[in-house]
This record gives structure tokens, C-alpha cells and sequence, in this order.
């Protein structure tokens, strides 16, 4: 059983116009077994809190906490994070030319188990995989992401996710840009994943499409930089009918969300 | 400022005037006596960037280059030419300046038995057909080597195993060398010059591509430290022809090669392709030229290269002329560097000159930069440690033309190279 707590978190982003906060004091645990969904408009920080978790330079947390198991996040290093047991599925994954994407997978699970895994089970593992997200078997050859279509990419991101077995699986709008059928697909890699019974879900997505096929326990809405509302399954239908408009009609345009819920 | 800025809108046209003393847009005039001079063809209308061939002044297009067999007809060096500009002369151990009286270093071909090899005498009537020198340093080796190396494939012999020409110093006296590779009509190999060993040397290749035949040379500079190679390679291919040569340097104290692809009749094809991995205080430079100069030909010019270390220094300059008869001409160019370290250096200029409107394409691009924070993102992203992940970048980066070879034993050989110089890296 593993927790991870994000407690008060503030983070900014240096732009042209200088420092700007986006996330303004979020607090989120999520425990193994468990799946948080996180739902908002765009812009409202979503996809900041995926990538600071994962640690992505571009982000500073100015105050708050990350921990897993006790263990400060905060101060570990990307690879550290990943090898913690922390998986991003990102939203845009990046091309690496010239590495294959057999070599990528097995020197990443090298890492992250800290031993070269069996060969014969692993190229097996490999391919089983492959074949339930339906990934052509020639992709292994290909280099990491290089002209993948926006489904491909995604599929390859929860390929990742069910071969590195992480603690916490977070996926950043895992779901945008796919077909129905692909959408299918990469849920039910996901729900294969969480099945095992030893990882926790922070999914985060625009839409409610994607909680048809993977059901949260928890929702979180966040509305600029914060979360607004939480409840259980109920509030992501609630969001289906009703959309976001109520959260931007109270605040009146991102000036006091706070107040709009108090 | 209003002038000037008028003046940089009009791509291609050369500055009035630098805006920085001694820069002019071809990069940084490495000559300080260039910068201050007001003679008329010295400075940056000298080595303006002109499409339109610029009758009377120097350098100012490639087909005005001279070319001669005669060390004479070349000037001593004194760094302050176009093409010399980069290159520190003084490590050149005297290829421009002295008599290549040393020995030239070994050369031993193995291959199919139906591959003819042959030590030829300066008169042999095949020298001379391909090329004819376009530096000093070029034809100080023509004035001065002894004998050359003649390797034929003989015509719609198709070899299934690679010839490999296995080229290896033993001194460090500058010496002169040549060879000759004829590809006959309707032929395909695989040609592997290994350069080893320690040597200074200047050194002449002629290629020639013979109508219908398809010829991939792959020069390899694992040279030791301390040599100086000056190599020249000029490629004559003919009607149909298909040149693919692939130039690697690695090894070396200097490292200065001329490739050059000449299209004699049409249908030709000629892929350049060019990977570097520069060390602290190594020079490798690699000057190419295309000559587009009869219609319907395409050419495609890739060079990578990866630099660490204090001092590491690349050059990289390609000239692709497209001529006035030179109509459905298709032509690609491009150069990438990677700076791994702080220090290192990398001077990229790619030009294009063309002459007519009636091509299919013709491109040039330049690329020098950092490691893509995004990619090194996403490897660690999966656990994978950082040093880990530049490693497989640059690795990655470099197999673009690695890939290209086609000959796994030379594939993997290569690889291992990359790694090796990969390790240096982390101390």
C-alpha cells in the first residue's frame, strides 16, 4: 500500500510577462487501488500538476509538499521520481530520433528495476502487450515515438505503463485526440494495469468521455489553479450534463474562484 | 540602422557591411588583417554570398574556383582565403608548404577476386579523370606521390561483400597518396577506405561512376592523434550513376576533407552523407561540393556531428552550385551539430547557388544547438538516469547516418566508435 500526498502545492511558471502562478494551493492523496479523476477547462492547471509531479524543469514549486510513502518527492531528480515508482503518460510525447523503441523500453526497465530484465520473458512481455493495445509488432524497430500518429503516441505511453508497472500512474489527457476505439483500447490497458491491485490513478482529462471506460473513485475539479469541488462518480456525470459553466459563471472570470465556492 | 536592416531582409544578398567587425554573413572572418582592410576585393565583398556568379571577384561562386595539377598555380597559404579560413594552418605539418617526401602510409585492398586491384605508375592514363585539384594542399600530393592505387569493379559485376581498402600510417612525415575507384557500367559495391595509423597526409581520391553503376564509398578517419589528413574526394559520375558516399571522422589531431560529386550526364544521384564526433583541441573539417551542371540530377547532403570538449572545432561548409543546363535538378543539404560540452565549436555554412528556375527543388539548412531539454525529459521521465539519457540522444542523433551505411559489420564497428567517444564524455 503506497500514498501519494500533495499537500498545499504552489507552483509558478517563468513567462514573458514574468512569474506566473498556476497552481495556487492544491492538496490531493491518492493511495494504491485508487483512481482520482481531475477534470477542468483548459488553462486551469491540470496538466501543470502532471508535470510537476513528474518533475519537468519548466515548473517551480514555490510552497507546498509532494511525498511518496513519507519520501520527499520534491527533491528527487526526474529519473529519481520515475524510478520512485512515478509514471506520467504525457499528453504530447516526444519523438527521440535515432533510438528504437525496443532499446528505449529495455534500458527504462532496466533502470527502473535496477537489473537487466530476462531477455526471453521480456521480449515476450513485449510483444503481449504490444498486441492487446494493438501496436504493430514493426514498431518495436521503429524509433521512440517518430511518426506516430497522436494515437499511436498514446497507446505507446500506456504500453510503457503496464511493462514498467509504476506505484502511481498519472496520465495527462491521455485521452484527447483519440477515436472511440482507440480510447477503448488504451482504457483497457489502463484498467489491466490497475487491476493488478498495486497502483493508484491520477487521471486527468477535459472530458468526461474516458471515465465511460475507466471509472474514478474520486473527482476533482480544478478551476484556475485549484480545486473547486470534489466528490465521488457522481460529480463526473453531474460535469457531462452541466459542463464547467457554472464554476466560470460564479467566479466571473478567474478573478476569485475561491469566493465562487464559498 | 534603417539601411541595413533593408539590406538583411533581402535573403541571400550580401551585407554592405558587417555588423560586426570581422563577421560577415558567411560566419566569423577568422583573418584580422580582412576586417580593417579597404581594398576592394578583401573583407566581406570578397566573400559575399553571391548567386549570380559575380564575374572578377574571388570566391564569390564556386565555379569560379581554380583548379589546376599544378602546385604553382596556387598561391602559398596564408589563411586568409575562403577556403582556408578555418583551418589552422600551422597544424597542418607543412601539407601546403613543403615537399611530400615521406612515405606514403600502407594500402591494402581485400575483396571479390573479380575486383581488380592494381600500383600504377603517375602516368597511368585513368589518373586525372576524375578530378582536378582545387586547393594547394590537394595538388602539393598530386605534384608530389609516387604511385596510386587502382581499384576497379569491373562493369555489371555486382559484389556482394564489401572491398575494403584498408589505408594505415605508419609515419609522421608528410607524405602524399592516391587512389583511384572505378565503378564500371552498370556495376553496384560497396567501397570502405579505413584510414589507421599514425600519418601526415595529404591524399587525392578519384572515384568514377560509371553510367548505370551504383557505388557507395564510406572513408573512415579513426585515425590515431597525431595525424594530419588533408583528403580530397572528387566523384565523376555518369549517365544514370548512383554515388553514395558516407564520410566519418573520428580520430585525429586534423582532419580536412573535400568530397565533391560532379554529374556528367543526366539521371545521376548522389546521397553525401558525413558524421564527426570532434574531441577536445580536434579540428575536423569537411568541405563538400556538388556540381550540378547537366539536367535532371539529384543530390542529398546530410552531416551530423557531435562536439565535447575544450577546443573541439568543426567545420562544415557545403557548396551545391545548380548550373544554367542544370534544369530538374532535385537537391537537399543540411548540416546538424550537437554541442555536448561548453568550449567546443562548430562553424556551419551551407550555400546554394543556383543558376536556373527550372529545377524540382533545391534546399540547404543548418542546425547548431544544445541537447533538446524535451528529449532528455522524457528518457529520464522513465527512470532512466540523465547521463544514460544524453548518451542515447546522441547516439540516436549520429544513427541518422549510421543507418545510411547498409553493411552491418561496418554498422556495428561505427556504433562502437560512437560509444567509445560517448565514454570520454564521462570521464
Amino acid at each position: 500500500m503506497s500514498t501519494l500526498e500533495i499537500k498545499d502545492l504552489h507552483v509558478s511558471i517563468e513567462t514573458e510577462q514574468g512569474t506566473k502562478e498556476i497552481l495556487k494551493g492544491v492538496s490531493l492523496t491518492i493511495r494504491t487501488g485508487e483512481t482520482h479523476a481531475i477534470m477542468g477547462p483548459n488553462g486551469s492547471g491540470k496538466s501543470t500538476l502532471a508535470s510537476t509531479i513528474a518533475g519537468h524543469p519548466r515548473y517551480n514549486v514555490t510552497s507546498g509538499s509532494i511525498t511518496l510513502d513519507g519520501e520527499d518527492v520534491l527533491e528527487m531528480s526526474v529519473d529519481e521520481r520515475a524510478r520512485a515508482g512515478v509514471f506520467l503518460a504525457m499528453q504530447y510525447p516526444v519523438e527521440v530520433p535515432g533510438v528504437s523503441m525496443t532499446n528505449f523500453l529495455r534500458t527504462a526497465k532496466t533502470a527502473i528495476d535496477g537489473e537487466a530484465p530476462k531477455l526471453r520473458t521480456w521480449t515476450k512481455d513485449v510483444k503481449a502487450a504490444m498486441e492487446q493495445l494493438r501496436i504493430d509488432a514493426d514498431f518495436a524497430q521503429r524509433n521512440v515515438n517518430e511518426g506516430f500518429s497522436g494515437g499511436e503516441k498514446k497507446r505507446v505511453e500506456i504500453l510503457q505503463l503496464e511493462l514498467f508497472k509504476p506505484k502511481f500512474a498519472i496520465l495527462d489527457e491521455t485521452d484527447s485526440g483519440l477515436d472511440v476505439d482507440a480510447l477503448k483500447v488504451v482504457s483497457e490497458g489502463v484498467n489491466r494495469a490497475h487491476a493488478e491491485g498495486k497502483m493508484g490513478t491520477l487521471l486527468i482529462t477535459h472530458y468526461t468521455r474516458i471515465l465511460r471506460y475507466i471509472k474514478p473513485d474520486f473527482v476533482h475539479v480544478f478551476v484556475d489553479g485549484q480545486v473547486v469541488e470534489e466528490g465521488g462518480p457522481e460529480l463526473a456525470d453531474r460535469l457531462e450534463e452541466e459542463g464547467y459553466d457554472r464554476y466560470a459563471k460564479g467566479a466571473g472570470a478567474a478573478a476569485a474562484p475561491v469566493a465562487a465556492q464559498a | 540602422m534603417t539601411e541595413i536592416t533593408t539590406e538583411k531582409a533581402r535573403i541571400g544578398a550580401p551585407s554592405a557591411q558587417p555588423f560586426i567587425d570581422g563577421f560577415t554573413e558567411e560566419g566569423e572572418s577568422l583573418s584580422p588583417i580582412n576586417a580593417g582592410s579597404k581594398a576592394p576585393l578583401a573583407g566581406a565583398s570578397a566573400k559575399s554570398h553571391s548567386h549570380g556568379g559575380g564575374v572578377g571577384i574571388p570566391d564569390s561562386s564556386r565555379a569560379g574556383r581554380l583548379t589546376s595539377y599544378k602546385l604553382a598555380d596556387f598561391k602559398p597559404l596564408t589563411g586568409m582565403e575562403e577556403d582556408w579560413r578555418f583551418t589552422p594552418l600551422k597544424r597542418l605539418r607543412g601539407l601546403h608548404s613543403e615537399v611530400l617526401a615521406g612515405a606514403a602510409p600502407t594500402v591494402v585492398v581485400t575483396g571479390p577476386e573479380q575486383v581488380t586491384v592494381e600500383s600504377v605508375n603517375r602516368d597511368d592514363q585513368r589518373i586525372g579523370t576524375a578530378g582536378i585539384p582545387e586547393d594547394r594542399v590537394s595538388a602539393n600530393a598530386w605534384e608530389n606521390f609516387a604511385g596510386a592505387t587502382v581499384v576497379t569493379i569491373p562493369a555489371e559485376f555486382e559484389a556482394l561483400t564489401e572491398i575494403s581498402v584498408d589505408i594505415e600510417g605508419t609515419s609522421l612525415e608528410a607524405a602524399a597518396q592516391h587512389l583511384v575507384i572505378v565503378a564500371e557500367k552498370f556495376s553496384k559495391a560497396v567501397v570502405v577506405l579505413n584510414h589507421r595509423g599514425s600519418a601526415v597526409v595529404s591524399e587525392n581520391v578519384e572515384i568514377i561512376v560509371e553510367d548505370g553503376a551504383s557505388l557507395t564509398v564510406v572513408s573512415l578517419q579513426e585515425w590515431n592523434d597525431d595525424a594530419v589528413h588533408a583528403s580530397s574526394q572528387q566523384a565523376k559520375i555518369g549517365r544514370d550513376a548512383k554515388l553514395k558516399h558516407v564520410m566519418v571522422s573520428l580520430g585525429g589531431d586534423l582532419v580536412r576533407v573535400t568530397p565533391s560529386a560532379r554529374f556528367t550526364a543526366p539521371g545521376g544521384e548522389a546521397e553525401l552523407f558525413g558524421l564527426y564526433f570532434a574531441d577536445a583541441g580536434q579540428h575536423l573539417e569537411q568541405r563538400l561540393f556538388v556540381d550540378h551542371a547537366v539536367p535532371n540530377c539529384k543530390s542529398n547532403v546530410l552531416y551530423k556531428g557531435a562536439l565535447q570538449g575544450r577546443n573541439a572545432h568543426a567545420v562544415w561548409v557545403g557548396d551545391v552550385l545548380i548550373r544554367k543546363e542544370a534544369e530538374g535538378t532535385d537537391t537537399y543539404e543540411a548540416n546538424r551539430n550537437l554541442l555536448l560540452t561548453d568550449g567546443a565549436r562548430a562553424d556551419s555554412v551551407p550555400n546554394l547557388e543556383i543558376e536556373t528556375g527550372l529545377i524540382e527543388g533545391a534546399g540547404h539548412a543548418s542546425a547548431t544547438g544544445r541537447m533538446d531539454d524535451e528529449h532528455l525529459f522524457y528518457l529520464m521521465a522513465r527512470g532512466i538516469p540523465e547521463s544514460v539519457a544524453r548518451r542515447l540522444v546522441v547516439r540516436g542523433f549520429l544513427n541518422e547516418i549510421i543507418q545510411q551505411i547498409k553493411v552491418p559489420s561496418i554498422e556495428e564497428r561505427l556504433t562502437e566508435a560512437v560509444e567509445h567517444e560517448l565514454a570520454l564524455t564521462d570521464n
